[in-house]
């Protein structure tokens, strides 16, 4: 009984949201390390990036005096993340153009 | 034990079995992102966990922000890594090597450790008791926090957004240059 009524309010509870925002963390490093190309490395990053502000909106909402606090910082993540989406994907189409791969095992010639 | 369908007892049971489905959604889709092989799997993944991420975020009583996370990650984010991908075309993941059951079992075990950890840590901390809220939290507060509290660093956002295009197109162009 006293378990059911914890996962009735398992959405009220600041725990909860913190280990959702923990376990996304974990699920993106695995795929950072895991990946072996441009793309899939980029994409746990942003696995990561959510796990981040996941927990930056938990907290602003459960704990802090201004809720709008962490709105507006999870607002400028999004920003940062689209511009460094951008940037992410032009380096990786210069780098195909240049090895004909995106794979990082072939990215280990320099020219300089 | 019987239910009584009053909405007393039904709105709550029915937030609950909403927010396990969100909450299914968003690991779901994480762990497809990260453990498929093939990058369009893992790209629709990443889209998936964002829908979920966007649920949550409708929980935390902030539904500007889930409509934005729809908006920015699902229909721009994850839309370009897609129109990238299918412009440099790569075979998805590359052979398989004898080392890759090893580094595969070594991340998973290094990942595994991280969360078990982090979770250890969330359920022993003590956390500060809740403050009193100044306000709401709705999207005119945070209309005004932005344009107010949070002016400069709102433009800087802007100066590195446009930058980074400005960017993107330098790269992406010097490339072509050299090639033809």
């Amino acid at each position: 009984m006293k378990v059911l009524n914890l996962l009735l309010h398992a959405n009220g509870s600041l725990a909860v949201y913190l280990m959702i925002g923990a376990l996304l963390f974990a699920i993106g490093f695995f795929g950072f390390l895991r990946h072996r190309t441009l793309v899939g490395m980029l994409v746990s990053g942003e696995l990561i990036l959510a796990g981040a502000s996941l927990n930056f909106m938990a907290f602003s909402h459960f704990r802090a005096a201004d809720p709008v606090t962490g709105q507006a910082f999870t607002l400028f993540i999004m920003g940062i993340a689209a511009a460094e989406a951008a940037i992410v994907l032009s380096i990786m189409i210069a780098v195909y153009r240049n090895y004909h791969s995106i794979e990082t095992r072939d990215l280990k010639e320099l020219e300089g | 034990m019987t239910i009584d369908l009053t909405p007393a007892t039904l709105y709550p049971l029915a937030a609950a079995l909403i927010f396990a489905g969100v909450v299914a959604v968003t690991l779901g889709g994480a762990v497809i992102a990260a453990a498929s092989r093939r990058l369009v799997y893992s790209v629709s993944g990443l889209a998936l966990s964002f829908m979920g991420l966007a649920g949550l975020y409708f929980f935390l009583n902030s539904p500007f922000l889930a409509l934005m996370q729809i908006l920015i990650y699902i229909g721009a984010v994850c839309v370009t890594i897609m129109f990238a991908l299918m412009l440099a075309n790569p075979n998805d993941e590359p052979s398989p090597l004898s080392r890759t059951v090893l580094i595969g079992l070594a991340s998973f075990l290094v990942s595994g450790l991280l969360a078990v950890g982090l979770c250890l840590v969330i359920v022993k901390s003590q956390w500060m008791p809740k403050a009193v809220p100044v306000n709401a939290g709705t999207v005119q507060d945070l209309g005004r926090a932005l344009l107010m509290r949070y002016g400069f660093a709102f433009e800087l956002i802007s100066v590195v957004l446009l930058l980074a295009i400005l960017g993107a197109l330098v790269v992406a162009r010097s490339g072509r240059r050299i090639q033809s």
